[in-house]
């Protein structure tokens, strides 16, 4: 098992969406990763953006300041 | 062989396209199914191959863009989820049996439609189609081309007339996209129909439908989309709404080579290239006696399409000479648009139809008008 650590999770409704933040990530040259939706929380889309916990804020902000299309921001440990 | 038979699919395509199926066959997963790289290629491919569809037609929010099958299941949705009993729809003479079946579908549950009739040139005027509006039409669904004649409609006046009205504008654009420049915010266009294997040179099977953003549709279609699957229904936001099921990610990633080819030489070359193969063609065949060609030549702007008959001849047979004779690719006899023939008086001889694509040759032209004088004597 891998070892748990905190991490933000941003959920989006559909894999369009999904895929847009990743490009968008990509792009800007943030890191993180799309990952499965993690069981504790329920999303629209089976994909979810993962990054490491510090990068809550700055996820929020980007994804509101670029009208990133997104459902909810958890920080969770998976 | 020389295939002129492009307005039924291109092809002759980029090689990058072929490449393209062949790497989504081999190293693609399914899209929205899984977090794993390979089905995050295929989502990848999707997505941006959305964003080049965007580009193309002008589209603000890529999500607002479905894949189909084709242009027909992109006509199917947007007829059979608009309308609803009671309502009106304004439509022409000019409309593939990808429009009318459908239409006459709707008409058993209580649409009802009203056909704008062309006159003997084959063309239809925007004033036309205002004058058939009513309090309760719901929506104008017109071809950007006809697949006879190659006439251009004034897409452009004919949403702004609907702006106007506040009427839905549905555009079939199953011979011009690809080959002439669609921007759905300038042409007031509500829901654009597009297939992905004759101008955007792709393969077939891949298909698309833009849907504006204040416009909902009921999908006929519902099932897995890779979201919401707890939810008993299916879900609402595009592009999901419009694609249960899994996906043609070979397709979409042969159309997006296609596309890409497309934006990265632009479309006027291209068009203007078929346009001038089109006017050397009807240029060379157009003083044999007997012929008789359909359509309106008297404007620059149409598409690269030349349909004709020589005298009575039945035009299925004299398609099937060019083939075997000359191995000219052509298509004759009757060209899914009843109402077009009708309106040209070719209901029972059909026409022998040559459609141009960019990788067409002068010398290609040449040996086919050499052929049609032949066969005229």
């Amino acid at each position: 098992m891998r070892k748990k650590e905190w991490k933000v999770v941003v959920t989006f409704e559909t894999t369009t969406s999904a895929m847009g933040m990743e490009k968008f990530c990509k792009e800007k040259g943030l890191p993180g990763r799309l990952i499965p939706v993690p069981r504790q929380i329920t999303a629209g889309c089976g994909l979810a953006w993962c990054d490491k916990s510090e990068a809550r804020e700055m996820l929020e902000k980007v994804l509101n300041e670029y009208e990133l299309p997104y459902q909810n921001i958890y920080v969770i440990e998976i | 062989m020389i295939y002129f038979d492009n307005a039924a699919t291109s092809l002759h395509k980029p090689e990058a396209v072929a490449e393209a199926v062949y790497n989504a066959i081999r190293n693609m997963g399914n899209c929205g199914r899984g977090a794993h790289g390979a089905a995050l290629e295929a989502g990848r491919m999707v997505y941006n191959t959305r964003l080049k569809l965007a580009e193309l037609f002008h589209v603000s929010d890529c999500s607002r863009i479905a894949f189909t099958s084709n242009a027909t299941e992109s006509l199917n949705i947007a007829i059979k989820g608009l309308l609803k009993e009671g309502d009106h729809v304004v439509t022409t003479e000019l409309e593939h049996n990808s429009v009318l079946r459908p239409l006459y579908e709707m008409q058993q549950e209580g649409v009802e439609v009203s056909f704008v009739k062309c006159d003997s040139m084959g063309r239809i005027f925007p004033n036309q189609i205002e004058s058939q509006i009513q309090p309760g039409t719901r929506a104008v669904l017109c071809t950007h081309s006809s697949n006879v004649t190659g006439n251009v409609l004034d897409i452009k006046e004919i949403g702004r007339i609907c702006k106007q009205k506040n009427i839905t504008f549905i555009v079939d654009a199953s011979q011009t996209a690809g080959v002439f420049s669609i921007d759905v915010e300038q042409m007031g266009i509500d829901i654009l129909c597009f297939t992905g294997h004759k101008g955007l040179l792709g393969p077939q099977g891949i298909g698309g439908i833009y849907v504006g953003a204040n416009i909902s549709l009921q999908p006929f279609k519902t099932g897995g989309s890779g979201s919401q699957t707890f939810q008993k229904n299916h879900p609402a936001n595009m592009p999901d709404l419009l694609e249960a099921g899994t996906l043609n990610v070979p397709g979409i990633a042969g159309l997006h080579a296609g596309v890409s080819y497309l934006l990265e030489n632009g479309l006027d070359t291209h068009r203007e290239t078929e346009q001038a193969l089109m006017w050397h063609f009807y240029n060379g065949i157009k003083e044999i006696p007997g012929i008789k060609i359909y359509g309106d030549f008297t404007g620059k702007e149409r598409a690269p399409i030349v349909s004709f008959n020589l005298g009575a001849y039945d035009s299925a047979a004299l398609c099937d000479q060019l083939a075997e004779d000359y191995d000219i690719f052509t298509r004759g006899g009757g060209h899914c648009a009843p109402l077009m023939h009708q309106a040209l008086g070719t209901k029972e001889q059909g026409a022998v139809r040559f459609s141009f694509s960019f990788y067409n040759t002068k010398e290609e032209v040449e040996a086919s008008i050499q052929a049609v004088r032949q066969l005229g004597e």
